[in-house]
């Protein structure tokens, strides 16, 4: 293990009544680094910050500080210290008092105790308040509080729990760069957690994207956002227009009905694949010569920097874009993509398969129920099948009731002519289906497979 | 069309008939000789007698004692039963609360004949025992309800700033549930002071307590003396409402 590991997180598992909410985290932390823990909400990454912190014991895996197991050791023994997000400023104590606490418990000398926490005060821009009652101060002065009393008793790494969560979006901003700052200053490592992915953008040195209880990629900033290196990342992190599109051999690819020359190598011929291409990467032009397609501009909207249009492709897609100049609704335009704006990533699956068993000839057992299938040869009742179903051959409906299953939409994609859910079934299983249809998040629909879209093949073993 | 606050006369009515007219008379009554000239021999008459005021100082002290014990055994209690580890279900508590259903009196009755079968002499000791009894509810719930709602993430920040489970009690725990403990002693001090039926039940009247000699006067008919007594307890009750109210225990403590 390198030295300059401050943190190094292994095989880190953690369930809540059956639900896995960590699910194998390994990453390291180096020392003095600002790193982000980012996700949706509910992704596991307050449950991961507070195992560091030690209020909840990990199920498996260990988490090392400087190559030490900490699992075992209560909270008021570890030298990490937290901001929490709604700051847990004590009521009955004043500013001073409030920042002193930890030095106080370390039984520190009273000059000792009443130099650091002004020196803290000072850091945090608070000097004339210690006497001020915790309830008397604005949000953001709760929050230099809640800073200045994690840092004065000088810990290895400082946990951040959505501190600035709370604060409007003005101070949001000024309080980043106030973070960003401090880091710097104090040179200590860094924890934060967040849901806002402008946010771990400025701050970090290093993001680590999680989703439902799973690391999804770790990279820097710049990494992040070029590189995703899945649908989830592409489109958690900043705007993105993801496509299906078809790997035609080292450098090209095509999507969108064109093909496109990109810097990607590796993925072999002919190979399906996601692609994902910013909106402020499509160009407009007006030389028929760099012109790759052409389309129609649908809607324009100015967002204050730049306005953002959407326009349908020749080839019959939607396409986000950014731009500094508008252009008229309605309008043919010329449009290009650089091959250094392509990102291609593998696609993490092509079809649905499930486990089932046949029941009959022309019925198999999957998901908990029983579906028709067409009548199949060589497989007999009681025969372990796996099948294989197309994400557009499964149909949702409205009423979860008309359904063989009932489910809810957990996530959705749109790919420029079709959407791509996720369907969580009342078991638990997942469900890929592309539909043109429109759905939002939660919906509760019904989901069936109708026979013809049943592919059985015998399992292995 | 009838104004608004015409609905609140039968309350305002109440108030007047059942609230300030008696406690109009009881200072006329206090102020005022056998023939209804004023007067303020009542109030001198407490003060020069040697027996009253032994029996108010006695009063106090009871009441004193009675509300330690009751926040002795009253804050561990509520602790327990509002720690979701150690307590898990609403009835244990149901348990302690359920005895405030029960009259007073016949819960007082019930203990005294307890005493007699076991054998026990009434005095002094009997008589904290039934005042603990009959008041620990009123200490436990109030503690309880603020223990209960006390946002836990001011026990973490501090056991994450090094304080061990103890001094995270002692230095967050207890500071914070103050009002709550405040709201307890109110509803146990106070009625303490004016109870008579405990003592009387508890201690074959061996020990008269303030309550006591009000009600002897009362049915002996000397009410301008018992009424005299009366008023100077209610402004003790009265100083200790202030003084109990200065922090802010009624905003965050609430009574029930």
């Amino acid at each position: 293990m390198a030295k300059d590991y401050i943190i190094d997180i292994q095989h880190l598992s953690k369930s809540f009544g059956g639900v896995k909410v960590l699910d194998d985290i390994n990453f390291y932390i180096r020392k003095g680094e600002f790193i982000t823990l980012l996700g949706p909400s509910g992704c596991g990454k307050t449950t991961l910050l507070r195992q560091i912190a030690g209020f909840i014991a990990p199920d498996e895996g260990k988490i090392l500080l400087e190559g030490k197991d900490i699992s075992g050791i209560p909270p008021y023994k570890r030298p990490l210290n937290t901001v929490f997000q709604r700051y847990a400023l004590f009521p009955h104590l004043d500013v001073y008092d409030n920042i002193a606490f930890g030095l106080k418990l370390q039984k520190l000398p009273a000059d000792e105790i009443q130099k650091r926490v002004k020196r803290m005060l000072k850091m945090v821009s608070m000097t004339d308040y210690e006497d001020r009652s915790v309830d008397s101060l604005s949000g953001g002065q709760q929050q230099r509080v809640a800073i200045a009393r994690a840092l004065v008793n000088y810990p290895k790494v400082l946990l951040l729990d959505e501190p600035l969560a709370a604060l409007d979006l003005k101070m949001r901003k000024d309080m980043q760069l106030e973070l960003k700052e401090i880091h710097r200053k104090m040179g200590i490592t860094f924890i934060y957690v967040t849901h806002d992915q402008e946010e771990a953008l400025t701050l970090s040195d290093t993001i680590v994207v999680l989703n439902e209880g799973r690391i999804q990629q770790i990279g820097t900033p710049t990494d992040i956002y070029n590189e995703p290196v899945n649908c989830f990342v592409a489109d958690f992190i900043g705007e993105s227009n993801i496509l299906k599109g078809r790997m035609i051999r080292d450098r090209r690819v095509a999507f969108i009905k064109h093909e496109f020359d990109c810097v990607d190598e590796g993925f072999g011929e002919d190979v399906p694949v996601d692609v994902v291409v910013r909106p402020e990467d499509i160009y407009f032009t007006t030389d028929p010569a760099k012109c790759q397609f052409t389309a129609k501009v649908n809607s324009c909207i100015f967002k204050g920097v730049h306005y953002e249009m959407w326009v349908d492709t020749d080839s019959g897609y939607e396409l986000m874009i950014q731009d500094y100049d508008p252009y008229a609704v309605g309008s043919e335009v010329m449009l290009y993509i650089d091959p250094d704006d392509i990102q291609v990533m593998h696609k993490e699956r092509t079809c649905n398969v499930f486990e089932g068993k046949m029941v009959d000839e022309t019925h198999v057992e999957m998901l908990g129920a029983e579906f028709e299938c067409l009548p199949q040869d060589g497989f007999a009742a009681g025969d372990e099948v796996s099948v294989e179903v197309r994400f557009e051959d499964v149909e949702l409906l409205d009423h979860q009731e008309d359904g063989k299953l009932a489910g809810e939409v957990h996530f959705l994609l749109y790919k420029g002519n079709h959407y791509h859910l996720t369907v969580l079934t009342e078991d638990g299983d997942h469900i890929w289906v592309d539909t043109n249809d429109i759905w939002d998040k939660g919906d509760l629909v019904g989901i069936d497979i109708p026979k013809k879209g049943i592919k059985l093949s015998k399992r292995n073993g | 069309m009838v104004k608004r606050s015409t609905w609140s006369l039968p309350y305002v009515i109440f108030l007047v008939v059942f609230v300030v007219l008696p406690l109009l008379l009881i200072v006329l009554y206090a102020f005022q000789d056998g023939s209804g000239h004023f007067t303020l021999a009542n109030i001198g008459r407490f003060f020069t007698d040697s027996d009253s005021l032994q029996t108010f100082a006695l009063s106090i002290e009871v009441a004193i004692e009675n509300t330690l014990i009751c926040i002795l055994l009253g804050y561990p209690a509520a602790w327990i039963l509002a720690n979701r580890n150690l307590n898990k279900s609403a009835v244990t508590v149901m348990l302690f609360i359920m005895p405030m259903w029960i009259n007073a009196l016949m819960r007082t009755l019930a203990t005294a004949e307890l005493f007699n079968v076991l054998g026990i002499t009434l005095g002094k000791g009997t008589l904290l025992f039934g005042m603990v009894y009959d008041y620990i509810p009123f200490m436990v719930y109030p503690i309880y309800n603020i223990l209960l709602k006390m946002d836990k993430s001011y026990a973490e920040a501090a056991e994450d700033l090094g304080a061990t489970p103890w001094k995270v009690f002692w230095k967050v725990t207890v500071p914070l549930s103050m009002p709550g403990v405040m709201s307890g002693v109110l509803m146990v001090f106070m009625p303490t002071v004016s109870t008579f039926a405990i003592s009387e039940f508890l201690t074959n009247n061996k020990i008269k307590l303030f309550g006591t000699i009000i009600q002897e006067n009362i049915n002996s008919s000397m009410w301008n003396y018992g009424a005299a007594l009366a008023f100077i307890m209610l402004v003790i009750i009265g100083i200790t409402t202030l003084f109990g109210n200065n922090d802010q225990a009624e905003a965050e403590g609430g009574l029930i």
